[in-house]
Formats: C-alpha cells, structure tokens, sequence
C-alpha cells in the first residue's frame, strides 16, 4: 500500500476516533478547568507552524522566496475581510506575479 | 474558539425544537466557503501526488478540513506518514472537547452518538450552539450534512479538473496553503494568549526545520499550548 493511502486510512481512523470520544463515551463531562485552557491553545500553535513552515521552509532549509509576497498579500486580503477563496487566489496570484516578475 | 460549558448536565435535557432545516438554513453561506476551500484541497493533494481518488476518499472518510490540508502538505514537503499524521490529528485534537461540550444534547443510541459526532465539524458546532453550553442537536446534523457535501463535491471538482491548471509553482499555488492556514488561524487569535501560542507555535517550528526531520517541527510546535496551563 502506498504511503498516500496509509495516510488517508490512519488520519481518517484517528479523526474519526477523537470526534467520537466525547459523545460516544464520556457522557457530556466537562473538561477540567486546567486541560480547557491547553486545548483551547492547540489549535492556534499547530496553525502558526503550519503557516511558518509553509511559507519559510525548503525542505530541511529556511528559504525567503515568492510565497512571502504571497502570503502578506493573504494577510492584508484577510485585514480586508475578504472572503476564504478571494484571500487563497490573491495569494497565489501575487506569488505567481513576482515569480512572473524576476 | 473552544468553549467547553460549565454545567451542561445540570440544564436537564429539554432537547431544542430547531430543526434540521435551520441549521442547513443557517449553515448556508458557510457551506460556499467551505466548497471553495474544499476545491483548494483537490488542486493541491494532486499536485502533491495524490491522483484523484485519494483526496476524495480522504474527504469523504476524514471530513476535517485544516487536518487534511497538514497531512498533505507534510507529506508533499517529504515528511514521514508518521510526521504527516501526528501534525492532522493534533490539529484534530480540539474535536475532543468540542465532542465532549455537545454529548449531552446527543440523546440516541451509541450507534446513533458515533454519526452524529462525524457531522461535528467547527462551524456545524459553531451554528448549533444555542449559548448557556445548550446544543441543539438537529441543527447540527442539518448543517453539518451540507457542510459535508459541500466539502466532498468541493473535493471532487478539484482533484477531477484540476489537472487542467498546469505548472503549479508557476501559478503561486504552493503560497496558497500558508494563507489558508492563515486563514484559518486568523479567527483563533483574538486575544493575546492564543495570538502569543501562535507567535510561540511558528518560532519553535521555524528553529527546528533545518534539525529535524519535515513535518517533526509542525508537532513539536504544539507544546506553545502549555502556555495556557492554569494554575
């Protein structure tokens, strides 16, 4: 099996086990105070990376390239209020200007 | 984002007259977001190398969208499955007591829990929730019905057509998943603990990209949540 579909299986196996958790088994027991505020902070974390990584990483290496332009360009898109598909086609837009550009 | 409520089980279960209807109704506008940012993934699973039956089974089995788009992309960027999976379902870690504030308003049977707890998504949640930590539960299902078939058929009209585009670097595609993560993120840090986890999440992972392995930085970012420890 490839390495895409273990991928597909396991993601969605384990999704679908931490979705079930709560109304499958704990009943509707709240979180304790301490844990709720970790978890509130999870997402967050994760996301930042994810935007860090995505824009700055080459591999194993820290590149500074085309995608930056198109990402402060999703931020301000974004401090704009557009909407999620506007705020993704500038991105790639003005990534694909400067690239056109140099 | 997650408001876990403080007594629920105490309310006693007077279950909410809201309809299916309402909250396919309320979900509505979400539901095109949610289409497009569903084509999006199409486009870019493929261009990673998915073919065009993976992402739609991933879609239709898996049915978290920020997730999806982190096994993905750590995957595409060569990161280990094992890296490619720790990173989605960390991200899908919240879906834990976001499932525990709605099971008191889920009343069925254990087979009837488990299906209505897949429909859970953040903004099928998001709508269903009447304040107070009451759910209707209807609502839920309703919305998070057409959310589903936005994200799937989004999905589908991506991954089938988007071999049409060409060159994806040449297109800016590779800059279009920062900003949907950054889309994303945008609504969770309103405040200046979750905007400090954010800032914390993508130093630790920006430090650790040239030592360790792709996709190892993404998971190890997540201890930035301790700062949320409450003493």
């Amino acid at each position: 099996m490839s390495s895409t579909w273990v991928l597909v299986l396991l993601v969605g196996a384990g999704t679908v086990a931490i979705k079930s958790l709560g109304p499958v088994l704990l009943g509707g027991r709240p979180l304790p105070e301490r844990l709720t505020g970790v978890v509130e902070l999870l997402a967050p974390a994760v996301l930042g990376a994810l935007v860090a990584v995505q824009t700055f990483g080459q591999g194993q290496a820290l590149a500074l390239d085309a995608r930056l332009i198109g990402v402060a360009a999703a931020g301000i898109a974004l401090w704009r209020k557009a909407p999620l598909l506007v705020v993704v086609i500038v991105a790639a837009a003005a990534t694909a200007l400067a690239r056109a550009l140099t | 984002m997650i408001t876990v409520s403080g007594e629920p089980e105490g309310a006693g279960i007077t279950v909410s007259e809201r309809t299916y209807r309402d909250g396919a109704r309320a979900v509505a506008p979400l539901a095109v977001a949610v289409l497009g940012f569903g084509v999006s993934f199409g486009v870019l699973a493929r261009t990673v190398g998915f073919g065009w039956l993976a992402p739609i089974v991933m879609s239709a089995t898996t049915f978290a969208g920020s997730a999806q788009f982190a096994a993905v992309s750590v995957l595409g960027d060569g990161g280990t499955v094992a890296a490619a999976v720790g990173a989605a379902l960390l991200l899908n870690a919240r879906y834990g007591p976001i499932g525990v504030s709605v099971a008191p308003w889920l009343t069925g049977p254990l087979p009837s829990r488990f299906l209505h707890a897949q429909l859970v998504v953040d903004e099928s949640w998001a709508i269903s929730a009447e304040g107070d930590g009451r759910f209707a539960p209807r609502m839920l299902v309703g919305a998070g019905l057409v959310l589903y078939g936005s994200w799937v058929a989004g999905t589908a009209v991506g991954a089938l057509g988007g071999e049409a585009l060409g060159d994806p670097a040449a297109l800016g595609l590779d800059a279009a998943f920062p900003a949907l993560f950054l889309t994303l993120v945008a609504p969770q840090v309103r405040g200046w603990k979750p905007l400090l986890a954010a800032t914390l999440g993508a130093t630790i992972a920006l430090a650790l990209t040239p030592a360790a392995p792709a996709g190892v930085p993404i998971v190890a970012a997540a201890v930035a949540c301790l700062l949320g420890v409450r003493r």
